[in-house]
């Protein structure tokens, strides 16, 4: 009996840790669930920003960043760099005009062996404050319930600063004239050891050309693709990045809402994008932008995202790899 | 061997009872973080690593130790499935123990993800980039996980019945002190 009982609890005490005895937790598995588009699973392809295109180039350091971290990435010089830029859509064929977010995942690596990941998108802020209250609005906007985006509204009055932008914020006709923001808060830990919570932004050096949604859905599904590599074939593209540091007291655990403009920025160095690949045999296919992969130098600071990102991304990352089959990497109708 | 040891070593029940502690660590460490979307996700991702190289690291010696020195006989009245089940578990044990790290460390090497075991410590990838080999591994590490935890509750469960039911020897081999009866059950 004692033998039972020893060995019952064990088991139990496993699948009270896996979860499998708490219903109510909020599981990367849920997550995903929650991403699925009207469409179906993305089979093959990444749960959310799942349309996209590879691009590589270089990170050109100026030096500036040293003041604020240790990392090599800041040390004066070039690094190689690999990116996505991609939609804010589960949907992996959304035709581009239809997606008002977009994003960019990039991934900078130093001689050290050490690797940067981020990835990041063009609003300001996020549309919520917490994990939590990103599945229930991805649960809420997918509900049924007709006023299911009014209740969830009321009880996140933080995305109505989000409404806001998608109303007046201008749409361009190009990847290349689009802000990147990380939008998350992360510890610089600098040479003397002193920390600096920190969030980062890639602007865009080509001007922003205001385009309504509705010239950009004449320009075709895949007008950004088919734009950002006509363009990148033209001449290298460039974003200067810039490193925003936080006053004490600023929200860092909150991404739904933006620092005050005066705080102090650093420009620690200029992304430039040398070459496009389609995603489908590209470097960036199987490379998870993963928010948690920080060369020493930077941590994940209060900000729950990070790591909810970073467990539902290789949840992502381990059904889509397991899914090549849906998702050729040779297309048999290759784009002209 | 020199003799019939009726214990293990010091050094090897040192190092089982201290893997012990890792293993069941471990293993709830790994269910517990692939089930949660919390910051904690992190925080047990970065123990999970270099806590499956320690495993890792002290299998290989466990495994050198046990080859050197070997193991107390089991009773010569043990029935032989009951043996035939001491020396399976044991081989899948030792298979696990060195098995599953290598399997992580070459699903994280086939993602190319940056295996870290500390800040600014890493380990380099041991196999390329695959998506392939990447599901197979990951499937095979996920439940393994799994295969393992039930070989650990059928070892403890044997341990047990070895300690209160037989009393014949075999738990007092490997307990970590000395127990009351270890002279009675010798023979």
């Amino acid at each position: 009996v004692l033998i039972a009982v020893i060995i019952g609890g064990g088991a139990a005490a496993f699948a009270y840790s896996a979860g499998w005895l708490s219903p109510q937790r909020l599981t990367p598995d849920k997550m995903v669930d929650a991403l699925t588009p009207p469409t179906g699973e993305p089979l093959g392809h990444r749960r959310n920003h799942a349309k996209g295109i590879c691009f590589t180039g270089v990170f050109e350091a100026n030096g500036a960043g040293t003041a604020l971290s240790q990392a090599q990435v800041f040390t004066r010089g070039q690094y190689p760099a690999l990116g996505r830029f991609n939609l804010g859509s589960a949907d992996p064929n959304a035709p581009d005009a239809t997606v008002r977010v977009r994003g960019m995942g990039l991934r900078i690596s130093t001689p050290d062996g050490q690797e940067w990941r981020s990835a990041m998108v063009n609003p300001p802020f996020f549309p919520v404050a917490t994990p939590q209250a990103f599945y229930e609005l991805l649960l809420a906007s997918a509900s049924k319930d007709p006023d299911a985006m009014k209740k969830f509204a009321a009880a996140h009055p933080e995305i109505g600063a989000f409404g806001a932008w998608d109303k007046s914020a201008p749409w361009t006709g190009s990847y290349a004239e689009d802000r990147f923001n990380g939008l998350n808060s992360f510890v610089f830990t600098d040479s003397s050891d002193a920390e600096h919570t920190v969030r980062w932004s890639l602007l865009p050096a080509a001007r922003p050309v205001p385009v309504s949604p509705e010239d950009l859905a004449k320009r075709g599904p895949d007008f950004l693709e088919q734009e950002i590599t006509e363009r990148v074939r033209g001449g290298p593209q460039r974003w200067t990045m810039v490193v925003t540091v936080a006053n004490p007291g600023d929200p860092t655990a909150d991404p739904s809402k933006a620092w005050p403009e005066d705080r102090r920025t650093v420009e620690v160095g200029t992304l430039i994008v040398q070459q496009i690949e389609p995603e489908r045999g590209g470097p960036c296919r199987d490379i998870n932008f993963d928010p948690s992969v920080l060369p020493s130098g930077m941590r994940t600071s209060d900000d729950p995202f990070p790591a909810a990102r970073s467990s539902v991304y290789a949840k992502s990352y381990d059904l889509r790899t397991g899914e090549a089959k849906d998702y050729p990497r040779t297309a048999l109708d290759t784009k002209p | 061997m020199i003799g019939t040891r009726q214990r293990f070593t010091p050094l090897q029940r040192l190092l089982h009872w201290l893997m012990a502690l890792c293993i069941l660590a471990m293993l709830f460490i790994g269910v517990g973080m692939v089930s949660t979307v919390k910051p904690k996700y992190l925080t047990l991702v970065s123990i999970h690593k270099p806590l499956g190289i320690a495993i890792l690291v002290l299998a290989l010696i466990r495994l050198a130790v046990r080859l050197r020195y070997g193991a107390p006989p089991l009773p010569a009245d043990l029935p032989e499935p009951m043996k035939l089940a001491a020396v399976l578990s044991h081989y899948a044990l030792y298979i696990l123990m060195i098995g599953m790290p290598l399997l992580g460390w070459g699903m994280l090497s086939a993602a190319a993800y940056p295996v870290v075991l500390f800040a600014g410590v890493h380990l380099p990838a041991i196999l390329p980039q695959s998506d392939r080999l990447h599901t197979l591994l990951w499937n095979a590490h996920f439940y393994l996980a799994f295969v393992f935890f039930a070989v650990v509750l059928l070892h403890v469960a044997a341990a047990l019945f070895h300690a209160l039911v037989r009393r014949d020897g075999v738990f007092d081999a490997m307990a970590p002190v000395p127990t009351h009866n270890e002279v009675a059950a010798a023979e």
